[in-house]
């Protein structure tokens, strides 16, 4: 059933997806995809549905089974546990980190349930404390008793622990003072050298122009705007960001 | 010396309490259900012994190797039957569930066992003591608080250094995050108490009692509930707990 992964197949895509909380529909037929070791950027408003779609998508909230695939086959709708088994992971909005557990704790949970075993993936312990040298040193407090920048490096850790293809990050700069989300953003191109794929949910525009190789506008659950990041021009995000009728620069 | 030896025995009854604390501490942080029959359970499968040790010829310890599999069974069976169907955020239904669970319970075990005190046909460990100094310890009290001691040292190993543990705990601090981090959470939601905590406030209460009774014998009683209500008034969230 699975199709030969080239440089041009999506590993991960979604066809016409549509979903909401309940009797509220907040998506409206979302066609996107990510290559392996891309780097794409989905920027809208509070509320365009950007989160809306990393959980439909993710398996938090119910999708019919086309509407998502991910290397080839048809995965809509299976449990996020299970995505994360199969190797899609997930950097949750506001880190949700497990309070009462220590940092290396918080990786062990990622490390129980990855994809691969520690040795075999990508992803170990040591190659993170050297991304986030700090985490080596708070490796055995409780992760309540970090900042907000290194609790979120301990939820960027968690995530790629569980050794996924394509990563999922929702609003990782959220709360984060400059020169921390310069920090953290540091970290993208050695997670897409490593040939995970990243999709980077973002409110702020600059910062997913830079960092992303295209980037999907979002408004009002309808993608409104895609292409390369370098290639669009700030008129027409500005006038995909806030619909056409309210374009201010 | 004679309110050291309160202390003494108060800890020796606080090893049994802390027994009893134990499932309700698993029940509570990590499921969120208040288990009002957990005390129930516990008298029923403990008359369960009594009856059986009239049957089986199998001595007081060969009967844990009867009763173990039977608490397994029943505990199975109240989780899968009541328990699996009011699990919830809401803790309202658990406790009325378990409430009226503990009603009939009761009911039932004085129609069956009648309100008489009944005890193990004793082989001599019950009565046995030995003399440390000036103070007599009866040895079946050191015997339950050294099974309270392995038992809140094992679950809090368990919790700590297995897999499935780290799950639980991770699960209970924030269950959707574990299912994001690959945890399958079926069964699991709340948010985990402490262990040591329970352990440590069945000791409180044990010795509250001891010395209430030492004062006069019918303070003992009161004394464990003016505990109760000296922790819930200075520390709500837990004598453990963290402070934010």
């Amino acid at each position: 059933m699975r199709t030969e992964l080239t440089g041009d197949t999506p590993i991960l895509s979604t066809h016409a997806l549509t979903g909401g909380y309940g009797d509220f529909q907040a998506l409206f037929g979302i066609d996107f995809h990510i290559l392996p070791g891309e780097v794409v950027s989905l920027i809208g408003a509070n509320g365009a549905g950007k989160s809306t779609f990393l959980k439909s998508v993710f398996g938090l909230l119910p999708v019919a089974r086309e509407m998502v695939r991910y290397q080839g086959a048809p995965v809509g709708g299976t449990p996020a546990h299970r995505m994360v088994s199969q190797g899609v992971a997930m950097v949750p909005e506001g880190r949700r980190l497990f309070l009462g557990m220590t940092v290396e704790e918080n990786m062990r949970v990622a490390i129980d349930n990855a994809r691969l075993a520690e040795g075999q993936g990508e992803w170990t312990r040591d190659r993170l404390f050297d991304l986030f040298p700090i985490l080596r040193e708070k490796r055995r407090q409780p992760v309540e008793d970090l900042s907000g920048g290194q609790q979120q490096m301990v939820a960027i850790s968690r995530a790629l622990l569980c050794q996924p293809k394509v990563l999922l990050c929702d609003e990782i700069s959220l709360g984060l003072a400059p020169k921390v989300i310069r920090e953290i953003y540091a970290v993208v191109p050695e997670i897409s050298a490593a040939g995970t794929a990243i999709v980077l949910v973002e409110q702020d525009v600059t910062l997913a122009r830079e960092a992303s190789n295209r980037l999907y506008c979002m408004l009002e659950g309808r993608i409104t705007l895609t292409g390369a990041s370098n290639d669009i021009s700030r008129d027409d995000i500005a006038a995909a960001y806030f619909g056409a009728s309210h374009a201010v620069v | 010396m004679q309110w050291f030896d309160a202390i003494i025995q108060g800890v020796l009854l606080g090893g049994m309490y802390a027994q009893y604390a134990l499932g309700m501490a698993l029940m509570f942080g990590v499921m969120r259900i208040v288990n009002i029959a957990h005390g129930d359970v516990m008298i029923l499968l403990s008359l369960i012994a009594v009856s059986l040790a009239g049957v089986l010829p199998v001595g007081n310890v060969g009967l844990i190797v009867v009763i173990v599999p039977i608490a397994v069974a029943v505990g199975w069976v109240l989780q899968k039957f009541i328990l699996n169907r009011v699990v919830g955020a809401d803790p309202l239904p658990s406790l009325i569930a378990t409430f009226g669970l503990s009603i009939a319970l009761q009911n039932l075990m004085l129609e069956v066992w009648s309100a008489d005190t009944r005890s193990l046909p004793n082989s001599g460990v019950a009565s046995a003591s030995f003399q440390i100094g000036p103070f007599y310890v009866g040895l079946l009290p050191v015997i339950v608080l050294i099974c309270a001691f392995v038992l809140t040292g094992g679950l809090d190993a368990v919790l700590r250094w297995t897999r499935f543990g780290r799950g639980l705990r991770a699960a209970a601090a924030d269950t959707e995050a574990a299912a994001m981090t690959g945890v399958d959470p079926k069964r699991i939601i709340g948010g985990m108490g402490s262990i040591w905590g329970a352990f440590l406030g069945a000791m409180v209460l044990g010795v509250a009692q001891a010395v209430g009774l030492r004062i006069d014998p019918g303070l003992g009683i009161l004394f464990g509930h003016l505990v109760f209500l000296l922790v819930l008034a200075t520390r709500p969230e837990g004598i453990m707990a963290r402070k934010k």
